[in-house]
């Protein structure tokens, strides 16, 4: 790990001060930036310690029924919070589906939005790498890429994010706060985080010093929280990024949909908000046919971006099985394993 | 530059200056304070063998930067027995053959015990192992460690129920 300076402000005045030096780095739960530390993935010269700053650990109801999660609230935190899994189920099987219980203590909102891509190639240094010196080039084109991005991905970078906190956020909406040297703004989740493009070493809309503080969920989120699930597909059933995951929110309007919300998760390098594949369901009755219409339409500009090709047909039907799931109704408590695809209640499709 | 933080360790109040913000709690309890329970494994947050207990919840000590924990209640396998009188969790280990070579073996535990006061499995053996995932065993101790999980949990709610 490099040396660098600590420092560790009291207010987020003082903390986006800091935070505008070349060279510095928020540290909240530390759990990827140590991380990316101890490989000389990155190094920063300076640590802004932010993970005690006071009034950012609070869930709270506001006034016109938006819920606002601080920035500095733990994972496990949110998902054991009962109010905020009974308003977000999907958001809090997410979460128990992300990690470990004991990185979940630690990690927090705001870190979750930032974490980087697993991209192998990025976290080897002897390989060549865009995203971590932009230039060099992408050992990831021609390497170990079954795992890579199947959507909005470039001839300079494939890396996907892989977060599963974020897949849901991205299709209910969230908004992101933000403070920051100009002031504080809201952020829409689906532009926080950007495609790679030429650039793919800028991967958030964030500009330098600004630091997030909070992400906000409209009232009208929790409509979905009757029909809402997280589905993901991974190398072994516990503790593992995903190959691909998905989540469905439905709202009915008696037997036929009155709003679906769609996202997929490590299919792009940001959370990928499938408005097409909603305006399919929307109206129509929760059969599997239009479940697979809707899944053809979320993955109809996909393509492989090496030996990948399996992902797409592999995310359409984590689509389909995320549906399925949710038409079926959100259980009662949050599955053994969460998010599992092998953890299916009674009467759910499984093949057809 | 000299760092000054103030831990309580395992019920002991400790004062320590670190001459390095590089520290993390793994290497502060190791290297500094002669508390060797917590191992060094993976040093990446991907095995367990580093957990230790802090304010109570269980983390990983290896991804934990110290100066950011000054003021924090550390427990850590060396604090959990009641002087010869083996914390309930170590006796279930015990009985069980929830091990075998030992290395992961303090994670294992302090990990059982943070996810006892987390109090999200019941008796479910599938909530327990999802629960213990971000805990290796090279060994194989899996199913031991599982049973002891269930025996601890119920030794420690019959004394519980006996006061």
């Amino acid at each position: 790990m490099n040396h660098f300076e600590y420092a560790k402000p009291t207010t987020i005045a003082e903390a986006i001060k800091l935070g505008q030096a070349s060279g510095a780095a928020f540290l909240a739960g530390g759990t990827n930036l140590l991380d990316l530390m101890k490989g000389g993935v990155t190094h920063p010269g300076s640590l802004i310690d932010i993970a005690h700053l006071p009034g950012l650990d609070i869930i709270e109801t506001l006034g016109d029924g938006s819920v606002r999660i601080g920035a500095l609230v733990r994972n496990a935190d949110l998902a054991h919070d009962p109010d905020f899994a009974k308003k977000f189920p999907a958001i809090a099987e997410a979460l128990l589906s992300g990690a470990s219980a004991q990185l979940r203590n630690v990690a927090t909102v705001g870190g979750n939005l930032l974490q980087r891509t697993r991209c192998a190639y990025f976290y080897d240094l002897a390989s060549a790498c865009n995203k971590r010196a932009p230039g060099a080039g992408c050992d990831a084109r021609g390497g170990e890429n079954r795992g890579h991005a199947v959507l909005g991905w470039s001839e300079a970078c494939i890396a996907t994010n892989p977060s599963d906190f974020c897949v849901p956020l991205a299709a209910l909406d969230a908004v992101v706060e933000i403070d920051g040297p100009a002031g504080r703004r809201d952020i829409p989740f689906e532009q926080f985080h950007q495609l790679p493009g030429t650039t793919p070493e800028r991967e958030t809309a964030l500009a330098p010093g600004e630091l997030i503080i909070a992400v906000r969920l409209p009232a009208t989120a929790a409509e979905f929280a009757a029909h809402a699930r997280y589905v993901k597909l991974r190398e072994r059933t516990s503790y593992a990024f995903a190959v691909v995951s998905a989540v469905a929110a439905l709202r009915f309007d008696g037997p036929t949909i009155g709003e679906a919300r769609l996202a997929l998760g490590s299919v792009a390098a940001k959370p990928w908000r499938a408005h097409a594949a909603e305006a399919v369901l929307v109206g129509g009755k929760p059969s599997a046919d239009n479940f697979r219409r809707a899944a053809e339409a979320a993955l109809a500009d996909a393509k492989p971006s090496g030996a990948n090709e399996a992902k797409i047909e592999l995310a359409r039907r984590i689509l389909v099985r995320a549906c399925t799931l949710a038409a079926l109704g959100t259980p009662e408590r949050i599955p053994a394993l969460p998010a599992s695809p092998f953890a299916t209640p009674a009467g759910a499709i499984i093949h057809d | 530059m000299t760092l000054s933080i103030s831990l309580t360790v395992n019920g002991l109040a400790r004062s320590i200056t670190l001459d390095d913000p590089r520290v993390t709690l793994l290497d502060l309890l190791r290297e500094r304070l002669d508390l060797t329970g917590a191992k060094k494994g993976c040093d990446r947050g991907q095995c367990g063998a580093c957990t230790i207990l802090v304010n109570g919840r269980r983390i990983n000590a290896c991804l934990a930067l110290a100066l950011s924990y000054d003021g924090a209640d550390i427990l850590t396998i060396e604090g959990v027995a009641q002087g010869d009188e083996l914390h309930p969790v170590q006796s279930a280990f015990i009985d069980h053959d929830a091990l075998q070579c030992g290395f992961c073996t303090p994670g294992q535990i302090m990990s059982v015990i943070g996810l006892l006061r987390e109090a999200q499995t019941g008796n479910d053996p599938e909530r327990i192992r999802e629960a213990m995932s971000g805990n290796l065993c090279r060994c194989g101790a899996y199913i031991g460690i599982t049973e002891a999980v269930l025996d601890a949990q119920n030794r420690m709610a019959d004394a519980e129920g006996h006061r």
